[in-house]
């Protein structure tokens, strides 16, 4: 400090305006301000992204919910002989000669006998018109149920029928008499029919079973369409990823993390790897359709293609987890065991692998997550498009005969142009997210049990 | 035999090998373990080792080379009469292959023997109707060249079928005895082991580099097999996008896609950019420890929900939301509920989370003494985030918002779902538009075959996006990268 700065202290000193540190000053206040509002601005950021998140999660379970409820109409059906089993060989090749038009007469008659019951005054002349109010699928339960059991033809049995996806959506309040006034399915007079019969605890919701085992149906029948197949096809897709992705994954991880010298082709792998994980999923969907099924000749459509695409998509996911959990081994256990006599490969693949083994768990499991929720690559192999309506037949079938993805699923429903099919495909989600949640809290709980701090 | 019995009767063979190989080294030194130079395990792998990876390697390149040498040696025999460019040539093969596979499906159910096959000529029998019966439907009448050709492809597959039997089995036997000759008492087993199964490791990393491969091959070739039919500068300069064009009016002109993908991603960028920064500058300069746990891992979540998921959002949530306040009932500016914006909302909410966590970390990484620099002058938190802390991070959060940007061009089921199938260079964000994404979705999704136009302008698409999205993420990693080392 010099002498001038000294001297000229006791001016500097001297405020030029009066202020206290008791009383804020005109330009104080103003920084205050802008410091609330900065920070207001901070909590509304994540206000809204929170928001985003509830409207999110709010929108798929008020709008999915319906799909696990389906309406039923419960019927007495009355198996007639003359019309099932003319011969009454009960002969099952002549019984399986009678098509679902065969019994579509007697539905017509159940449901005359159960409108007669409830005391529901029949307004239709035909009964075609009658049986709209069932799914057009209901003929073929019938008939399925009689080819299981021959025997019970003449009887009267009870059946749960699907009701037609209009009268479940007027239910569920999707549907209203003014929208049903220009829909050739379904007319207002039905609607009657179906409050009436509603009271009279013939028609009812219950829980659908159906959506969550069964298989997805035509464009016409929204209300038998299920998520089954597919979700089989999706845990096809997700074992081939598993049995690809872990071994090269960690294989490579090891190569880089604990053998790669120092030169340009490890850098090269590590660059390559970093770009990968960034690469849009589409572009993988255009790999794999020109490797496995241009050149290779794969079959479409199959699990086993989407697996090893989806594969190549999350090497990388498991590749920098898997790097991160080697790392984060010790130095000291790799020396230890080195310094007993072990080699370099004993060192990793009995020392250093196993205590890294919780944190690739953790890491192949966010990675297998990443995977079942993908739809971009699925589009391009085809697995949109195709019907997922038969259960694969055996373990190798499962892989290579064409199945949908769950994703692909919920895509194929959401373009379909019944609306009774975007209550599908949010049903669908909420099976996709609590598998993936589930996956999640598996993560999270392996890496909570068994994390080590060193 | 197939090359899946191959595979087991290799199998069997390594683990006899095994075995065979871990007998022989302790029957070497007379049972006397301490005189083996390596664990008798390590001998057993040796000779697996070698009886299995030669003999797989010869057969996986076998299975991959054969059909295509095959195919290209009887496409010389087909006359040259019958096709004027390699588009027409590649589609009398596809015939050829698929009479050929009809002729081994006729065989396999006993409909004809395999002599019957080779006799067979067009003239006699209706090949069409005949495959037809087994379950083999053919587009058109088989061509007496096609017919032959198919029947040299057949003659000539199950010669080379029988030959790689043949040879991976020599491989087989041959490493096998190799290895057993060499299983000595103070033969170096372990070393030998352990170097393959590092040339394993290295196999397995270096997939990383053939995925790259793989990707760049298959999008260059079609790209330019594409440009072979269709101008390129047509591509790349034209402005408008109308594929269904009958008669060579068709325009392939990326620009319009170029603008959807583009406003598409601003928009979504406008979202996500100031929600996500501020929300990250919250959470690591404001926030307390309880909040931070709290808020953080939910915003995450918005990152681990599937993109269909978004999609549907979209769909039948954003959309017709929009369409209420701007639609025809409100300022009538939206027709439907897919537009620039409703896929741009929802590509914003998807990407908060991306933007905040990489922000986040970056923020983090400034180090304390320059925050406790400035509090030591006098300033306030928000005047040091704003003049400190943000210009020190900010390479960091371009890097970060560079990656973002990637992630938005490269989005494919929100913009499939919410943005429309129309490509239009239009100003109005509540107007449809489509993306490159989109196109290549619907052009490879339809049934037009693989070999025009319309399905192979997809490669050159997604070569753009590939290029685009690779050019901002190593500019995004550089940036983040030497950031990162400035701190270090």
């Amino acid at each position: 400090m010099s002498d001038a700065s000294l001297q000229s202290g006791p001016d500097m000193g001297t405020p030029s305006a009066k202020s206290s540190i008791l009383q804020l000053d005109q330009r104080t206040k103003k920084r205050n301000a802008a410091e609330a509002r900065f920070r207001a601005y901070g909590i509304a950021a994540i206000a809204v992204g929170l928001v985003f998140l509830v409207v999110l999660i709010s929108s798929i379970i008020f709008k999915g919910v319906g799909a696990f409820q389906q309406s039923f109409i419960t019927l007495e059906v009355e198996l007639l002989e003359s019309k099932l089993d003319k011969s009454g060989e009960r002969d099952i090749e002549k019984i399986k000669k009678v098509t679902t038009f065969g019994y579509n007469p007697l539905i017509e008659n159940a449901l005359k006998a159960a409108m007669e019951e409830a005391g529901v005054e029949n307004p239709f002349t035909k009964g075609k018109d009658l049986r709209k109010m069932l799914s057009s699928g209901a003929a073929a339960d019938l008939r399925r149920f009689v080819i299981a059991n021959p025997d019970r033809i003449g009887d009267t049995v009870q059946f749960r029928l699907l009701a037609s996806s209009r009268v479940d959506g007027y239910l569920k309040g999707r549907v209203t008499r003014e929208s049903l006034a220009r829909d050739k399915n379904l007319t207002p007079v039905h609607l009657d029919v179906v409050d009436q019969l509603k009271d009279a605890g013939v028609v009812a919701k219950s829980f659908n079973l159906g959506f969550i085992t069964g298989a997805d149906a035509s464009e016409s029948r929204p209300e038998q369409a299920g998520i089954g197949v597919s979700m089989l096809g999706s845990f096809y897709m997700m074992l081939v990823v598993l049995a690809c992705a872990l071994p090269i994954g960690v294989a490579a991880s090891i190569y880089l993390e604990e053998f790669a010298p120092q030169n340009w082709i490890t850098d090269l792998i590590e660059v390559n790897i970093s770009n990968l994980a960034a690469v849009p999923s589409i572009v993988f969907g255009i790999l794999g359709l020109a490797v496995f099924i241009q050149f290779a000749h794969l079959p479409q459509s199959a699990p086993l293609v989407g697996g090893l695409v989806l594969t190549l998509m999350t090497l990388p996911t498991i590749i920098i987890s898997t790097r991160a959990s080697l790392k984060s081994v010790p130095p000291s256990i790799r020396e230890a065991a080195l310094g007993i006599g072990a080699s370099k490969m004993q060192t990793v693949f009995h020392h250093v692998l196993p205590l890294a083994m919780p944190g690739i768990l953790t890491g192949t499991i966010i990675g297998l997550a990443q995977a079942l929720g993908e739809t971009a690559p699925l589009l391009l192999i085809g697995m949109v498009g195709y019907i997922a309506s038969n259960y694969p037949g055996g373990i190798i079938e499962g892989f290579m005969s064409p199945n949908s993805a769950m994703p692909a699923q919920i895509y194929e429903w959401a373009k379909r142009a019944d609306p009774a099919y975007y209550e599908r495909a949010w049903g669908g989600i909420i099976i996709l997210l609590v598998f993936l949640m589930t996956m999640n809290i598996i993560a999270i709980i392996l890496r909570r049990r068994f994390e080590r701090r060193w | 035999m197939s090359a899946f019995w191959l595979l087991m009767i290799i199998l069997a063979l390594a683990a006899v090998g095994f075995i065979l190989g871990r007998s022989r080294a302790i029957s070497s030194v007379q049972g006397d373990r301490r005189q083996l130079h390596s664990l008798p395990n390590y001998y057993g792998f040796n000779v697996a080792m070698l009886a299995f990876v030669p003999a797989v390697l010869v057969l996986g390149a076998w299975v991959i080379i054969q059909p295509m040498m095959i195919s290209s040696q009887v496409s010389t025999h087909i006359p040259a009469a019958l096709y004027e460019d390699a588009g027409q040539l590649n589609l009398i093969m596809s015939d050829v292959k698929r009479v050929a596979e009809g002729l081994d499906v006729a065989i396999a159910q006993g409909v004809m023997s395999a002599d019957e096959v080779s006799q067979l000529d067009t003239e006699t029998t209706d090949v069409r109707a005949m495959l037809g019966n087994v379950g083999v439907a053919l587009g058109s009448d088989v061509d007496p060249s096609v017919l032959k050709a198919a029947q040299e492809m057949r003659a000539k597959t199950t010669s080379g079928n029988l030959f790689m039997t043949i040879v991976v089995l020599i491989v087989a036997s041959a490493g096998f005895v190799a290895a057993m000759l060499k299983t000595q008492g103070e033969f170096r087993a372990r070393n030998a082991v352990e170097s393959g199964v590092k040339a394993l490791l290295i196999a397995a990393a270096s997939i990383a580099i053939l995925t790259t491969i793989g990707i760049v091959l298959s999008l260059i070739f079609n790209t330019i097999t594409f440009f072979g039919m269709f101008p390129a500068s047509d591509f790349l300069f034209g402005l408008t996008w109308s594929p269904e064009g009958r008669g060579g009016s068709e325009h392939l002109g990326i620009l319009p896609l170029l603008w959807g993908t583009i406003y598409i991603s601003i928009v979504a960028l406008l979202v996500a950019v100031p929600i996500g920064l501020f929300a990250a500058v919250y959470l690591s300069e404001y926030a307390s420890r309880a909040t931070r746990a709290f808020a953080k891992p939910l915003l995450e979540v918005l990152a681990g929900i599937p993109t269909i998921v978004y999609g549907l959002f979209a769909l039948t949530v954003v959309g017709p939301l929009l369409v209420n306040f701007f639609g025809a009932d409100g300022l009538g500016w939206m027709q439907g509920a897919r537009s620039v914006m409703t896929a741009g909302l929802v590509m914003g909410i998807m990407l908060i989370p991306f933007v905040s966590s990489l922000s986040d970390d970056i923020i983090n990484a400034v180090p304390q003494a320059m925050r406790d620099g400035s509090y030591g002058l006098g300033a306030t938190q928000s005047e040091t985030v704003k003049q400190v802390v943000l210009p020190a991070a900010l390479p960091g959060i371009v890097g970060a918002i560079l990656l973002a940007a990637s992630r938005a061009i490269g989005e494919t089921m929100i913009v499939v779902m919410g943005a429309g199938a129309a490509a239009r260079l239009d100003l109005n964000p509540f107007e449809a538009m489509t993306t490159v994404t989109a196109k290549i979705v619907s052009q490879l999704t339809g049934d037009s075959d693989f070999a025009s136009p319309e399905a192979l302008v997809a490669f050159a698409l997604g070569m753009t996006l590939f290029l685009l999205t690779l050019g901002l993420n190593v500019l995004a990693l550089y940036i983040v990268r030497k950031y990162r080392e400035q701190y270090e």
